[in-house]
């Protein structure tokens, strides 16, 4: 076990507990620096997890450390994207600038939720913001002459500065370098006023006020910094993706981002990461297993006979490969989550990380919740 | 003895009900004001006009001799007045000095842009409160508790940390409500000898709501005693405790 | 959803009459509504709101994934005994259809708001679910009673769909229609059953006429918008009353 012996309170203030710890993140850094000597097949799709890490912290600070749940964030990441398109392709200005419109322009729109969004707690909030979702993409659909409506829209290679990011490894180090940007920000903010503000609007409305919480302003900037992050992601994702469409942008897009954040473990960034990597790999999970798991299961009841067996395989077959199997794996995952890990992937890991440091002192009640019993939150 | 808090004739409805039924007090500064009643009387309903978090049918309330009786919730902890719930409102998910450092947010300068940079003056003000923040673990005792999270810390300990977290606002007046209940008699004779002391150290004039008729007589200056939303008394707590209605109403025997 | 799907299968797939095929769905989503919080919802019931949001959030994509693995990805009609068949009145002519959504809702509405005020278990619903332990302490069995409130609102939800399914077509993504109903509850006001008839109406005359004179596409979010707007402007709706916790 180890006990850092704090000797002044700008160890408390920094980013990292202590330098071991410096350390450890230093040679992630380092790893993640390094990864395209390693796996150059894989570089879009890392590209990938990365833009959903911002996404992943996006979500986060709304959900996790406001404590308002959106199931309408695809919507931010819809007008950072189309907002970003058109800034660049159709207006020709130049790509900082374009992101940079891009992030106020969901902003924006984040203002925009977050006013009725005052009113509102709990579930209801979360209906609010799926009715604004389900708004932006008629408007994606409507407004043809910025998003070219259902005909979608091919997207350019970012060029910033006359230099072009198109190869997988500049985009690579384009989605690192927004990702530890966005990191940085957002960590700053959680260690100042502000962040302590969102902690305290999550966990008691009434005690913030009393200590002197402004609830309005402090929603509604964290919907505008949690939709401007969702922005500056959507002119990445625009580039990624390669053609816009409206049908993109779904309701399931924003269940995913919901999944990314309660798998990864709310409450943390590192949460965000965790669940971005999740999400980005389950579809080839997904995949994957679609092709190889009747065949496997198949062969597993061929122990009980021929004929059981080819019907094992036949059944399940037809079963994996009906369309709409993705939303389903989608929601049973996170009803486990929820059920079993209600703390995700960083919590089972925090738990681990603890049994195996105070090792043999470890108490196995140490996580157990303790009973509660309902209240009606609707007078919250 | 000048007057810190006047309540002006209070009237508050809740639909038929009547909570607060013409109330009217002064508090004058550096004193410890008890109001005590049976349970319904009415007592955290005024402090929960106090907060500002109901609003009064009729009547005012002036605090240095400004009516603050439609300044918005989060305005009040700016203007000196601080409060504790009497089934605690604590931040669950934070550790005690999160919980106490959000306090200070009161007296926070707030800027958006600097903080997402965490500019030097930034930490510098951090620093400022984290200090600010020390002297009340001090005052209170709560060292060993700094880092947990309030969720694993039991309820005497909780409560301290709530009077803490006000305390952290640097208030002129601090509302306590029910600072006994639930406590020992050790933790409650704790409370009383740190009533004293935030009266006679910090300064802070005190206005309580209180059942625990021992620790009302040992730290009170005035009482103010309701019923049903009415005055019945108020004067010391000897006159108030040998006033025939409020034995007949509250006090039994 | 499931319950214009069940009872869509019933009629037909398996040639039942309507109403005992209604009845039959009815009964057998309220049971499995019933069978769902006895498995899961009661493990959450404790926990924060947003953890049984999300995982009824969870369980909604799951439905609809079982749904069209089930019954395909297709719309189907269903067809009922007052499909095609209309009334003259005065100058209106009004399908049979609508007339049995409208004698429908307001028996269903009647029904319930007596069922909860002057039931006991009804009463005793309520107030499991404002104060558990304290309902606990009343003597009220409050898992069963959870169980029933699932299985009445799952009924609820599937008798709505059978209703709805002549007119709307069904389809997987029918329980969207949920959202504008909410839309509808926010309008009139929490609170107020009255003021959630009022509201419907409103929200419905709203989409038609943005239907026509407002440019194409309006037509399909008018509902959202008017939500978002008067939860902006004035959120207790029409009728409704406002609740805050007693500190």
């Amino acid at each position: 076990m180890r006990f850092p012996f704090k000797t002044a309170y700008d160890q408390d203030l920094g980013l990292f507990r202590d330098p071991v710890q410096r350390r450890w993140y230093g040679g992630l850094l380092a790893a993640v620096l390094l990864l395209p000597l390693a796996i150059p097949a894989y570089l879009s799709d890392m590209s990938m997890v990365f833009i959903y890490g911002l996404c992943g912290l996006s979500l986060m600070v709304l959900a996790g450390y406001t404590g308002l749940v959106s199931l309408g964030h695809a919507a931010f990441l819809g007008i950072g994207a189309y907002a970003h398109v058109y800034f660049t392709q159709d207006l020709g200005l130049p790509w900082i600038v374009g992101v940079a419109l891009a992030t106020v322009a969901a902003a924006a729109s984040g203002v925009l939720v977050g006013l009725p969004a005052l009113r509102m707690t709990g579930v209801y909030l979360t209906i609010a913001t799926l009715a604004f979702a389900l708004i932006i993409q008629e408007v994606f659909t409507r407004w043809e002459r910025v998003t070219h409506g259902l005909k979608g829209r091919p997207v350019d290679k970012p060029v910033i500065f006359g230099v072009s990011f198109a190869s997988d490894w500049a985009f690579y180090f384009l989605c690192l370098a927004m990702l530890i940007a966005g990191l940085w920000l957002t960590a700053n903010l959680l260690r100042a006023p502000t962040g302590r503000a969102w902690v305290a609007i999550r966990d008691s409305e009434i005690a913030a006020q009393s200590m002197g919480v402004h609830l309005a302003r402090y929603k509604t900037l964290a919907f505008a910094y949690s939709a401007a992050l969702m922005g500056a992601a959507g002119a990445l994702f625009a580039h990624k993706i390669g053609f816009m469409a409206p049908d993109i942008f779904t309701v399931l897009l924003s269940i995913q981002f919901l999944l990314m954040v309660v798998v990864g473990g709310l409450g943390s960034l590192h949460g965000a990461l965790y669940g971005a990597v999740f999400v980005a790999l389950l579809p080839v999970l997904i995949s994957e297993a679609r092709d190889h798991v009747p065949a496997w299961a198949g062969h597993a009841a061929a122990v009980l006979g021929k004929g059981v067996g080819d019907t094992v395989f036949l059944s399940l077959d037809r079963f994996v490969k009906q369309p709409g199997l993705e939303p389903g794996v989608f929601g049973l995952i996170l009803v486990l989550f929820i059920l079993f890990e209600p703390l995700g992937i960083y919590g089972r890991w925090r738990k681990i990380w603890l049994y195996f440091s105070t090792f043999p002192l470890y108490k196995t009640a140490t996580f157990r919740r303790q009973k509660t019993y309902m209240r009606s939150e609707r007078l919250r | 003895m000048t007057t810190l808090f006047a309540a002006d004739a209070l009237v508050v409805n809740f639909g038929g009900i009547r909570a607060v039924d013409g109330v009217s007090f002064e508090v004058e500064a550096g004193e410890v004001f008890t109001i005590i009643g049976p349970n319904g009387a009415g007592k955290t309903t005024i402090f929960n006009l106090i907060s500002r978090i109901y609003d009064p049918t009729q009547g005012r309330l002036l605090f240095r001799g400004e009516d603050i009786t439609r300044v918005p919730p989060h305005e009040i902890a700016r203007r000196g007045i601080a409060r504790t719930f009497q089934n605690i409102e604590l931040f669950e998910h934070a550790t005690v000095l999160q919980n106490l450092l959000l306090g200070r947010h009161a007296h926070a300068k707030r800027r958006f842009a600097q903080e997402l940079l965490f500019l030097p003056a930034v930490r510098a003000r951090e620093r400022a409160h984290r200090e600010a923040a020390e002297k009340v673990i001090d005052f209170l005792d709560l060292q060993a508790y700094r880092d947990s999270f309030v969720v694993n810390l039991p309820y005497g300990v909780r409560k301290v940390v709530e009077m803490g977290r006000a305390l952290c606002t640097e208030p002129a007046l601090l509302l306590l409500d029910e600072p006994s209940s639930g406590l020992s008699v050790e933790e409650t004779a704790d409370m009383a000898f740190w009533i004293q002391d935030i009266r006679a150290l910090l300064g802070i004039t005190v206005l309580m709501v209180e059942h625990d008729m021992s620790l009302v007589s040992a730290v009170s200056d005035r009482v103010l005693a309701l019923n049903y939303g009415r005055v019945l008394a108020c004067g010391t707590a000897r006159e108030v405790q040998e006033h025939p209605e409020v034995i007949k109403a509250y006090l039994g025997g | 959803m499931l319950g214009s799907f069940v009872c869509y299968m019933f009629v037909v797939w398996y040639g039942v009459g309507y109403w005992a095929a209604f009845a039959l769905a009815v009964a057998i989503v309220a049971l499995f509504g019933a069978a769902l919080d006895a498995t899961l919802l009661r493990r959450v019931i404790g926990q924060p709101q947003f953890a049984v949001v999300m995982l009824t959030i969870g369980l909604g994509a799951m439905f609809r994934s079982f749904a069209s693995m089930v019954w395909g990805s297709e719309i189907y009609t269903l067809p009922t005994p007052f499909s095609a068949k209309t009334t003259r009145l005065g100058a209106v002519s009004v399908s049979h259809e609508y007339v049995a959504i409208i004698v429908g809702t307001v028996l269903l509405c009647a029904l319930l708001y007596a069922f909860f005020t002057y039931s006991r278990v009804g009463v005793a619903m309520q107030a499991a679910s404002q104060n558990q332990l304290a309902a606990y302490y009343m003597g009220i069995p409050v898992k069963r009673m959870f169980s029933l409130i699932w299985a009445i609102s799952a009924g609820v939800a599937a008798i709505a769909g059978v209703l709805l399914a002549p007119v709307s077509l069904i389809d997987i993504n029918l329980g969207f229609i949920g959202l504008k109903s909410f839309a509808a509850a926010v309008l009139g006001g929490f609170g107020s059953i009255p003021g959630a008839l009022v509201g419907g109406i409103t929200i419905g005359l709203i989409e038609l006429f943005s239907g026509v004179y407002l440019p194409q596409g309006f037509k399909d979010v008018a509902a959202y918008i008017v939500l978002l707007l008067v939860l902006a402007v004035r959120p207790q709706g029409m009728f409704g009353t406002v609740g805050r916790k007693k500190v």
